[in-house]
């Protein structure tokens, strides 16, 4: 947009911190590694102990790189979500994605004591979680694109989203009355979220996933820019506002849809981090925000994945409440100073 | 023109495609309107709306440039004409002191002017703009209207626009609709006042139309 100002700076400071917070979170763990060790492990060398090197490859980078994908995927579709539905409480979830992952992992986990089979234990492995989780959310995604379809009113489709969320959390609810207490230990571990236990072969998936949903925003930044006037708005300057709400709705659905999938539900990130970007970067051109959230996304869940892994210990809490122990008072608290929420 | 509810808006979006015609058949050079494609139009028609904008986190600068999105490429990157138009149309509405403020940092007549200017920023023949100025003062209803005059004079654009303003708009525009309940009447408006057209324009229980003066008197 104009003027053109650089944003140069910010995206330097973001780039260095994000360098920083990824070293940090490699070399913190509940194994205690010596940082120069850590550093010559990653740059190919050995480290003094193989055990070490065997942790950092296949334990601690792909922990780092989930974690980078989950924070810059699920801030990106916040933002996505913000724009399009014009609201500043709008995230990534709005539309019922990490519920349909929900009812996916608890039709899985919980469905598997109440259809009485005991052949399909095997079943309950990560993978099958991802397969029954995306299965889920894809779902939703796709009833959300077909009343999308016949709705003109953009906020309509909101409330419709919230009220498949209703839904599918009342199922998730019967499914675990029903459920023995060790299914349903398993589905609260799935929804506590969690960006380890990724393999390298998952890993790639996921970030060919996230690739696509972040090409599909960059092709939206147009129109995402057009949507900051209001839909009537953007059609009298020559937006296909139904072709581009399709494309912002299925790069969100890609985004969260994938995360959630492979990490659990992790709350709050896509709803703060839009906010705090527009806290350092003042414009509101797409074009300027999209990479800036990626970058933000990315450093915050590396951080908070750091807090949640307890350096030194060999607890790791649930980083679906890391997520927003941290995040919301940031939210509070830039609030109070600014007064006023930016949108 | 016309009282409350007459269907005056709806005219005027129904001409801007904004919403679908109820009825009878639009054309905007010898071509029906319905066969424009979205972006093709954005090249035609400029709207002035009355709903507010999304978000008023925006600077005037910004939301003017975003008036010249039909003709810049795939990521909306402005080009050096781009560049100019803006700076053409800022310089023509006087914002030159606004343009790095926010939206919600104005006034509603500098509101209203920065909504012109992105208006103007599409370059379309045909402007068309809803109750321009209601919610300001006399001063910027003049000031706002006289601008929209000049623009029309000096760039051969067609402007149309709705409004209840009846004493300024006779003196300023070059033709006048007046919509009545049963009858419409289109014309110069010194030539609606000769043929008494305005006495349709409300129930007369209430108020009368003084041709002498051109305005409405109460009863």
């Amino acid at each position: 947009m104009y003027p053109s100002k650089t944003y140069i700076t910010g995206f330097l400071y973001l780039g260095l911190l994000l360098v920083l917070s990824l070293g940090l979170n490699i070399s913190l763990g509940s194994v205690n590694i010596p940082f120069g060790e850590t550093m010559s492990v990653i740059l190919g060398g050995t480290a003094a102990e193989s055990s070490w090197e065997y942790i950092i490859w296949e334990y601690r980078i792909p922990k780092a790189l989930t974690a980078i994908l989950a924070g810059a995927s699920l801030s990106l579709s916040g933002l996505l979500m913000q724009t399009l539905f014009r609201n500043p409480l709008a995230g990534p979830f709005v539309l019922g994605i990490s519920s349909g992952a929900s009812l996916g992992a608890a039709m899985l986990i919980m469905g598997v004591s109440l259809f009485g089979g005991v052949a399909i234990l095997g079943f309950t492995q990560d993978i099958s979680l991802i397969v029954a989780s995306s299965l889920g959310s894809f779902l939703v995604l796709l009833v959300v694109v077909v009343v999308a379809t016949r709705i003109k009113d953009t906020m309509a489709l909101l409330i419709i989203g919230l009220m498949f969320g209703s839904i599918t959390a009342a199922l998730v609810s019967i499914l675990s009355y029903f459920t023995e207490a060790e299914q349903l230990r398993q589905y609260i571990y799935w929804s506590f979220g969690s960006v380890g236990n990724l393999s390298w072969s998952q890993l790639l998936l996921l970030s060919l996933v996230v690739l696509i949903g972040i090409l599909l925003s960059i092709l939206s930044i147009k129109s995402l820019n057009a949507l900051l006037l209001g839909e009537n708005y953007a059609r009298s300057i020559g937006i296909a506002i139904r072709k581009s709400r399709y494309l912002i709705i299925v790069a969100t659905g890609l985004l969260a849809g994938s995360v959630t999938a492979f990490a659990g539900p992790i709350a709050f990130v896509g709803l703060a981090v839009p906010h705090l970007t527009r806290q350092i970067f003042n414009t509101t051109d797409h074009k300027v925000l999209v990479p800036a959230v990626l970058l933000y996304g990315a450093i915050l869940l590396l951080l908070c994945d750091t807090l949640a892994q307890m350096p030194s210990s060999s607890y790791v809490l649930p980083i679906n409440a890391i997520t927003s122990v941290i995040g919301a008072p940031i939210v509070i608290w830039l609030l109070l100073r600014k007064k006023k929420m930016i949108f | 023109m016309g009282v409350n509810g007459i269907g005056k808006s709806t005219l005027l979006r129904t001409l801007g495609r904004i919403q679908p015609e109820l009825k009878g058949k639009i054309t905007l050079d010898e071509k029906p309107l319905d066969e424009y494609a979205v972006k093709q139009l954005s090249r035609k028609i400029g709207v002035v709306l009355t709903e507010p904008l999304s978000t008023r986190n925006i600077t005037v600068s910004e939301l003017i440039a975003l008036g010249r999105q039909p003709y810049t490429n795939w990521i909306g990157s402005l080009s050096t004409t781009d560049r100019e138009h803006i700076k053409e149309v800022i310089m023509l509405m006087g914002l030159d002191s606004l343009k790095d403020k926010k939206c919600f940092e104005l006034s509603d007549g500098q509101l209203q002017k920065a909504l012109i200017a992105r208006a103007l920023a599409q370059d379309t023949d045909l402007l068309l703009l809803d109750e321009p100025t209601t919610h300001l003062d006399l001063y910027h209803k003049v000031q706002i209207l006289k601008t929209l005059q000049q623009v029309a004079h000096k760039t051969r654009k067609i402007i149309i626009f709705t409004t209840h303003e009846l004493d300024l708009a006779i003196q300023l525009c070059d033709r006048m609709l007046i919509i009545g309940p049963n009858s419409q009447y289109f014309g110069e408006p010194c030539e609606l006042i000769a043929q008494k057209n305005f006495d349709t324009l409300f129930p007369s229980d209430l108020v009368r139309f003084d041709a002498s003066t051109g305005t409405f008197k109460i009863q």
